[in-house]
């Protein structure tokens, strides 16, 4: 197992290297930059010499090669830079963003693995009938909604009509405040779970082993739970931990409609103002999460299915 | 002419400006939004011009001058008073002795020194350096010849001399947050752009980023009995369907509407009496290269002012949420001329006017613009037919407004549609023009007429202030017949304010920009 580990923790640096070198060199080829964003809402002409001032301040003017290699001497260190914005280390604007991000995609997360899996469960159990319709409905509107217009209606709904929930803001942090935006976002992979879910087990269902054990004359119950729902598992965890990591990047959209103050709000106005450093060490830490939930999720693999480790 | 408009803009306001007579409520919470991003750049204000962050920095700090919006003009803020000598170039400021940091201490003359010295730092980019840049000695401390600025001059704790390199109105220069004064003990900190402390009617509680910036009254603001609401919350809000949802459902006091919500707002009369709005000093125009032949042709650049239908592209494309443009100056400007006509929509003329200029079938030329809604691509596109009506083909260059800003600045296009401040100081917007201004500055168009150059010197030295009224017009009025640009329109800026927020100026350089403490909020308001 600690091997199995190591090589899959192992993988996952020439990924993180790509991702570098990638986010670097797109962003310094991008026209625009921090000091012409400085003036992009025309209140005032440029100041030339306060522009060139910053160009030299912030090394804007350096050759990429040598940006490059002052990037990745810093990022070695742990040192995402500083931002052109704010003055402030990037790792301390991330740092206060990353935890409201979090706090939507767990709670996002949860709603959709709370709802998403048992409606796939019992569309499949029932297939055709009235129950399975509505599932799969339900899944593919789901799927179908721009969350932007979805976030819209929950909040008309919620906050405007019934008055139960803010429409907007971080707020304290407590519950209330999330409930609109976890939704939002979970709605999708909620939807996508439930889809899964209900063909995984539909496939199980019809599997020799199932027939085997029916046959013996186990209970359909038992052999529910110890047959199909532990095979569908390696699926259904397979769809969790892709959509746990897209929901880093998804997160922009919806951060941004309730003025959800997370990651994915913080790498819009980096790049529309062009503040490369927040803008790097931002991808690089939704491409880390990534990673780190599909690393353990496959090591979740292994616990479920000890085939998959010795593979 | 600035009050006429304010009565006839905020005639919305009616209702509020009657409430205005009673006596302001002490307490409550002013819950404003910042709609123009999801975060503040910064809160060290020296380093941020971006309107975003003026708007939480106006309850934080303050300046030497402040805006006066019933007026349309500067007036004194930390000083009582500006004894001018030396032929308009030297000003000596008695201070005001009861304005006080938020750390408890009270400013004298050396905050104020420091202040201008730090934002003339040559090792550092602080956009303010371009007003401080007008004291004499400023550019030395830039240019690292000098340590401190010699045109700044402590008399006493109280009295400040400041000698200018010209003869310009200082109120125009440091009227904005980016010369706010910082305490010079405090400034220099790290921990001070973690909590700012300022001079302003409000103190600082603390900034989530992303979210929102919260202050609290301080009891020893200078202004007696202000400010009147205990708290003010400014919240980041940037998507306008959100705010929308926010505004009708009273979480949030004052909202910036788009063109869309402008006309949903004036039709629902629920809502209908909650629009403030002004004409603000900015300009929207399509600026023309002359250095791309057909537009160094004043023929040509008048056909194109000719074939545009701007009225219609006013009323159905930003509907109604701007004025027309009759030149360069706006309507708020101190020196706007009101006989001044807009050029007619004449296909005819205009097919006449390029075939006198040489190009009677036309000629085609690609136009760089942003996807702004208001000023952007739906414009373009409304006019890219109108254009091939009198023969001109235009082809479009999309592009980010942050590299809109660059392309412009290097002059790196045959035409490009823009928003650009053209006020308060008339001077200023109109010395953009002047031949001696680089295109890198802000005359991206390279005009060069040195009659206008003459008319712009001569305002700028004469002691005569109708005379110089009278000068800046026949400029603009120079302007509009040189057509460097289109003439396209004056940007209205609208807000919706809930009912119980009373006070609200209509502040022409920026209408989300207020005096805070003179802001209350009626017993009516939700928060408490």
């Amino acid at each position: 197992m600690l091997s199995f580990a190591i090589r899959r923790i192992l993988q996952t640096v020439p990924t993180v290297l790509a991702v570098v070198l990638v986010i670097f060199v797109l962003f310094s080829v991008v026209p625009g930059s921090i000091v012409s964003s400085m003036n992009d809402d025309g209140r005032g002409p440029a100041d030339a010499q306060v522009m060139e001032r910053m160009k030299k301040q912030l090394g804007l003017d350096d050759p990429v090669y040598i940006r490059f290699g002052s990037y990745i001497a810093k990022l070695a260190t742990g040192d995402f830079g500083t931002s052109f914005r704010t003055r402030e280390p990037v790792t301390t604007m991330i740092a206060k963003r990353m935890w409201p991000t979090l706090q939507l995609i767990f709670a996002s997360m949860i709603f959709a693995i709370v709802i998403g899996v048992p409606l796939g469960f019992v569309a499949a159990l029932r297939p055709g009938s009235f129950v399975d319709t509505i599932s799969m409905v339900v899944a593919v509107s789901g799927l179908s909604m721009a969350k932007f217009w979805l976030g819209l209606l929950l909040m008309y709904l919620f906050a405007l009509k019934l008055g139960w929930l803010p429409s907007f803001g971080y707020g304290d942090g407590s519950l209330k405040y999330l409930i609109l935006p976890a939704v939002t976002l979970g709605v999708s992979p909620m939807a996508l779970l439930a889809r899964t879910t209900r063909a995984a087990v539909l496939e199980i269902m019809t599997a020799d082993f199932v027939r085997t054990a029916r046959s013996k004359g186990m209970s359909e119950t038992r052999v529910v739970k110890w047959h199909v729902m532990r095979n569908a598992l390696v699926l259904i965890l397979t769809t969790i931990g892709l959509q746990f990591g897209a929901l880093m990047g998804q997160a922009v959209v919806v951060e941004k409609l309730f003025s959800w103050p997370g990651i994915g709000s913080l790498l819009v106005d980096s790049v529309l103002q062009r503040d490369i450093p927040a803008v790097q060490g931002s991808i690089l830490v939704v491409v880390l999460f990534f990673l780190t939930i599909n690393t353990l999720i496959d090591l979740l693999y292994g616990v479920i299915d000890p085939r998959i480790r010795y593979a | 002419m600035f009050k006429k408009i304010a009565i006839v803009a905020g005639l919305a306001l009616a209702l509020s400006v009657t409430a205005e007579a009673q006596t302001p409520r002490k307490g409550g919470t002013i819950r404003m939004t910042a709609p123009y991003g999801s975060s503040f750049s910064s809160m060290d204000i020296h380093t941020t011009q971006r309107a975003q962050d003026e708007i939480f920095a106006k309850g934080l700090h303050r300046s030497l001058y402040t805006w006066n919006s019933a007026d349309g003009k500067p007036v004194l803020e930390l000083a009582k008073e500006d004894i001018v000598s030396g032929g308009g170039l030297v000003h000596t400021f008695k201070l005001r002795d009861d304005a006080y940091f938020h750390h408890g201490r009270r400013m004298t003359a050396d905050d104020i020194i420091w202040s201008y010295n730090r934002i003339m730092d040559g090792t550092k980019a602080y956009p303010g350096a371009r007003f401080v840049r007008v004291i004499e000695g400023a550019a030395a401390v830039e240019k690292g010849q000098a340590k401190e600025i010699s045109g700044l001059k402590k008399i006493d704790d109280f009295t400040l001399e400041m000698k200018l390199t010209e003869k310009v109105d200082p109120g125009f220069y440091f009227f904005n947050a980016i010369t706010s004064i910082y305490p010079a003990d405090e400034g220099a900190k790290e921990s001070f752009i973690q909590k700012p402390i300022g001079l302003g009617p409000f103190k600082f509680v603390e900034h989530v980023p992303g979210s929102r910036v919260v202050l609290e009254r301080w009891d020893r603001f200078y202004k007696s009995g202000k400010p009147y609401a205990d708290k003010l919350i400014v919240s980041l809000m940037s998507e306008a369907a959100a705010r929308d949802v926010a505004f009708r459902n009273k979480e949030i006091d004052t909202s910036v509407l788009g063109p869309a919500q402008y006309v949903a707002y004036q039709a629902d009369p629920g809502l209908k009496g909650t629009i403030a709005e002004v004409p603000e000093v900015f300009t929207r125009y399509m600026g023309m290269n002359p250095g791309y032949k057909p537009f160094a042709d004043k023929r040509v650049r008048q056909a194109i002012n000719h074939a545009i239908d701007t009225d219609l592209i006013i009323s159905k494309l930003v509907k109604g949420k701007a004025y027309r443009a009759t030149s360069w100056l706006p309507l708020t400007s101190p020196v706007y001329d009101k006989s001044m006509k807009p050029y007619a929509f004449d296909p005819a003329k205009a097919k006449a006017l390029l075939a006198d200029a040489g190009y009677p079938t036309g000629f085609e030329f690609e136009w760089t613009t942003s996807q702004n809604e208001s000023w952007g691509l739906p414009i373009v596109e409304a006019i890219i037919p109108m254009l091939d009506r009198v023969g001109i083909k235009v082809k479009v260059k999309q592009v980010e407004t942050a590299v809109l800003a660059e392309t412009i600045r290097k002059g790196d296009f045959q035409a490009y549609v823009y928003s650009q401040a053209t006020g308060p100081d008339p001077q200023a917007a109109l010395k953009c023009f002047h031949s001696s201004t680089p295109q890198s500055a802000c005359n991206y168009w390279n005009f060069k007429n040195a009659e206008f150059d003459k008319m712009v010197d001569e305002a700028g030295q004469t002691d005569d202030a109708a005379k110089r009224v009278q000068l800046l017009q026949k400029a603009n009025a120079l302007l509009y017949e040189e057509a460097p640009v289109w003439f396209f329109n004056y940007n209205k800026a609208v807000m919706a304010v809930q009912p119980w927020l009373k006070g609200i100026q209509l502040n022409a350089t920026e209408l989300t920009h207020q005096n805070v403490e003179d802001l209350w909020v009626d017993e009516t308001s939700p928060a408490k």
